[in-house]
């Protein structure tokens, strides 16, 4: 997901009984639904993972804004330049919306730009992928988009008070995202034979890498018991992988478009797709740093960090002079 | 007892919430009046070197979609917040003053609406 293998203590979940009464309280608060705020005691493995976590999300769609802002200047009407400009400019408050949240646990947003500038935190393997052409604005609204909703939408009812806020504010803004791509694709899949083609190139490019984005299997994962406890992980990746492409298959469906997946086919006796799983392989690859475009991602943002660099401190400087004189005319 | 102001986040310029650090803008707290009359609400916070562009960076970042008519953005630092700790001594005062709710006093039903 936006947030893919984090790692908890890795101590497996503790009993209640095993535990001193302050984290006793604090589990019981959490099963009976209730929220943890800012100023709530916590354990230091819960503070640590969902810092760890709430940046990365916040890193995801900050740097998810580069694969759509190339297209930005190239798209193919104003209309459309405009609603794109939108839905990456709702990229940019989603990452906002998250960094705050994280800052509530103690962490400097200066402190999560510098880990993520110097590679030491992540960010979803999903924008290590390139946007070759229009049809790739179709597929990453409606797939990538349409991914991130599956595990966001649970996320509102997490335990920790900021950061379910902000996925109630960004929940709001995700449902326009997934329809404008569907849109494009919708637009795409019925145009000419060409348009057509690169909305079928575009679906076999990003289907296996969205899958991706819920991480591989983590049914035996301790990290994931602890999460899941602690309400800052809601449903197994298998599970959400599931019903992302229990959604999409029929919608694919709809556009006349196939899923490059030759065991693709729906079950009657359980309801659901079956599925070939994603090369998990070139997962870990590009978690590592060898997609196609994870250095141009990181220089981008490295760059657009040290040219914004006199604007920040320019700013500083003249609200300091503003506040002497205003100091000095009293 | 751990706190955001006790233990910070491992190699974070330690710095009380909402205070500013050398190199970054100080935090503002942002709170939004929508349209329909009802009071400012709290919706999150961000960095912004003075208040005039606190509040310019709150409309980008908080109104995009018509949510408010009016943005109140207060330094972060400047708010004073009660402790959950205190949570006891601080509501208990009420909890036994049942007779503040109305349905504390039973109205026989031929009086009508009151
Ligand atoms: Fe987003
Ligand atoms: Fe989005």
């Amino acid at each position: 997901m936006y947030a893919q293998m984090i790692k908890s203590t890795g101590e497996g979940v503790k009993s209640l009984d095993d535990m001193e009464p302050d984290e006793r309280a604090f589990q019981e608060r959490i099963n009976a639904g209730g929220k943890i705020e800012p100023k709530d005691w916590m354990p230091e493995g819960y503070r640590k993972n969902l810092i760890r976590q709430i940046g990365q999300h916040a890193h995801s769609e900050i740097v998810g804004q580069l694969p759509e802002g190339n297209w930005i200047t190239r798209a193919p009407t104003l209309e459309r330049k405009a609603i794109l400009l939108a839905k990456v400019q709702d990229e940019a408050g989603h990452g906002l919306y998250l960094y705050c949240a994280a800052e509530t646990l103690g962490v400097t947003r200066d402190q999560l730009t510098r880990d993520l500038l110097s590679g030491k935190m992540k960010y979803s393997s999903i924008f290590n992928y390139p946007t070759l052409t229009w049809a790739d604005m179709g597929a990453v609204g409606w797939l990538v988009d349409g991914a991130a909703i599956m595990n966001q939408v649970p996320l509102q009812r997490t335990s920790y008070g900021p950061y379910a806020r902000a996925m109630v504010r960004i929940c709001k803004e995700e449902s326009f995202h997934q329809r404008q791509g569907f849109d494009i694709m919708m637009k795409m899949a019925k145009g000419t034979e060409a348009q057509r083609k690169m909305a079928q190139d575009a679906l076999n490019r990003f289907w296996y890498p969205s899958l991706m984005m819920f991480g591989p299997s983590d049914a035996e994962s301790v990290h994931s018991a602890q999460s899941m406890a602690w309400k800052i992980k809601m449903n197994s990746n298998d599970e959400l992988r599931q019903k992302f492409v229990d959604q999409t298959a029929p919608q694919a469906e709809y556009l006349g478009l196939t899923i490059p997946d030759e065991n693709l086919k729906f079950n009657e006796e359980t309801g659901h797709y079956e599925f070939s799983e994603p090369d998990w392989d070139e997962f870990f690859d590009v978690l590592k740093g060898n997609g196609p475009c994870n250095t141009e991602r990181l220089e981008d943002r490295n760059r657009a960090w040290n040219e914004g660099r006199w604007v920040r401190e320019g700013l500083l400087a003249h609200a300091e002079k503003k506040r002497k004189t205003a100091i000095a005319a009293e | 007892m751990s706190s955001p102001e006790s233990s910070p986040y491992s190699d974070t310029d330690a710095a009380p919430h909402g205070k500013a650090r050398a190199t970054e803008w100080p935090l503002w707290e942002i709170f939004i009046r929508g349209q329909h009359g009802l009071s400012h609400r709290h919706v999150g916070s961000l960095h912004a070197a003075d208040a005039e562009s606190a509040i310019k960076n709150a409309r980008d970042v908080y109104t995009r979609r018509n949510e408010g008519v009016s943005i109140w953005a207060v330094p972060a630092s400047a708010i004073a917040a009660s402790s959950p700790e205190e949570k006891g001594a601080l509501y208990e005062p009420a909890n036994d003053k049942v007779y503040r709710h109305p349905t504390f006093f039973d109205i026989p039903d031929e009086v009508g609406a009151m």
